[in-house]
């Protein structure tokens, strides 16, 4: 396992896992979402080759009613 | 009459109605905002009714507490309806050209709209920090629709940045107050080469027509429409009074005078 943190939020996963298994993992809709790892926007095309290492900072995002 | 001898932009009797942002037209001239409705529900019928074809929308972080529920696209179709994510809640420049990066890879939309705010308690934009963002989101390929004071000086300089529209403040943020100044507005829709929108500010639809009526290119409101007792028929309210204020530019207003002038013939009187 490897600690990482999603939206200021700590968790634990397998050490292996790319983007796009996390995101199934949360039951996130890929194409609605943008995500970005420590600071980095990572292109939707590249969620099947990206590997969440050990401390990554991930920020999941969404658009949502505003002005 | 106020401000009376500041030159009136002359409407462009060739125009064909058509709203051009970045190249993209539009037939409509109300942009609405898609914050403070009840549900998502009243969100969809109000901007149904506003007859809006682009629509603003803020980037936050999904919760993951719950991802099952639904989201605004759900509602909103995106293939419908132009999505203008917004920078609400930026403070900085780089906290707004970190959001609209990923509003790009979110969405894949190059139009953005940008507001830096200063304090919360005027909710009025931080202008070197709105001018900084702009230079980079410019240079980026962003289409920038640029939220600022209604500072002329201010505005030319985001449409010589590259901006796509200059959308000033009639009053601030949420306050409803209509247009404070008249005189500010006027001077900016005179100078621009760009579609300038009113941006905050609009109360009720008098409100509308009023920046209409000075040549403005479209409006953008949220809480009008919103927070009014009836969101979906103030949405509706608000269409006519757009088109009504843009029909009312177009035909050119009689000259105000001091004294009466009858109407009916002063001949052939018994």
């Amino acid at each position: 396992m490897i600690k990482i943190t999603v939206n200021g939020e700590y968790k634990n996963i397998d050490s292996v896992k790319t983007i796009s298994k996390l995101l199934n993992d949360l039951n996130i809709d890929s194409r609605k979402i943008a995500v970005e790892v420590n600071l980095e926007i990572i292109p939707k095309s590249a969620y099947d080759d990206t590997l969440i290492k050990e401390n990554d900072k991930l920020e999941i995002v969404a658009f949502i009613g505003g002005g | 009459m106020k401000n009376d001898n500041l030159k009136i932009k002359v409407a462009n009797q060739n125009d064909d109605g058509k709203l051009v942002i970045a190249g993209k037209e539009f037939n409509s001239r109300l942009l609405v905002g898609t914050g403070k409705y009840k549900d998502f529900e009243e969100t969809k019928q109000a901007i149904e009714a506003s007859g809006a074809e682009i629509v603003t929308v803020a980037v936050r972080r999904v919760n993951l507490a719950d991802t099952s529920k639904p989201l605004l696209q759900d509602y909103i179709d995106p293939e419908k309806y132009t999505y203008l994510p917004n920078t609400a809640g930026c403070h900085t420049a780089d906290d707004a050209v970190r959001t609209l990066r990923l509003a790009r890879e979110a969405g894949g939309w190059n139009l953005v709209k940008l507001e830096v705010i200063s304090n919360h308690k005027t909710l009025y934009p931080d202008i070197t920090e709105t001018l900084e963002a702009a230079k980079i989101l410019v240079k980026e390929g962003f289409d920038v629709m640029a939220y600022t004071t209604d500072d002329p000086v201010i505005s030319q300089r985001l449409e010589d940045i590259g901006c796509s529209a200059i959308m000033p403040l009639g009053a601030p943020i949420g306050s409803g107050m209509g247009i404070q100044n008249h005189l500010n507005i006027k001077m900016i829709v005179e100078q621009s080469n760009v579609p300038v929108l009113v941006d905050a500010g609009v109360g009720t639809a008098s409100d509308a027509t009023i920046a209409m009526e000075m040549g403005c290119d479209a409006i953008l409101l949220n809480t009008a429409i919103a927070d009014a007792k009836n969101p979906i028929l103030m949405a509706s309210a608000m269409k006519h009074a757009v088109e009504a204020g843009r029909m009312s530019y177009m035909a050119g207003r009689m000259k105000a005078k001091f004294n009466a002038a009858p109407s009916s013939p002063l001949t052939g009187l018994i």
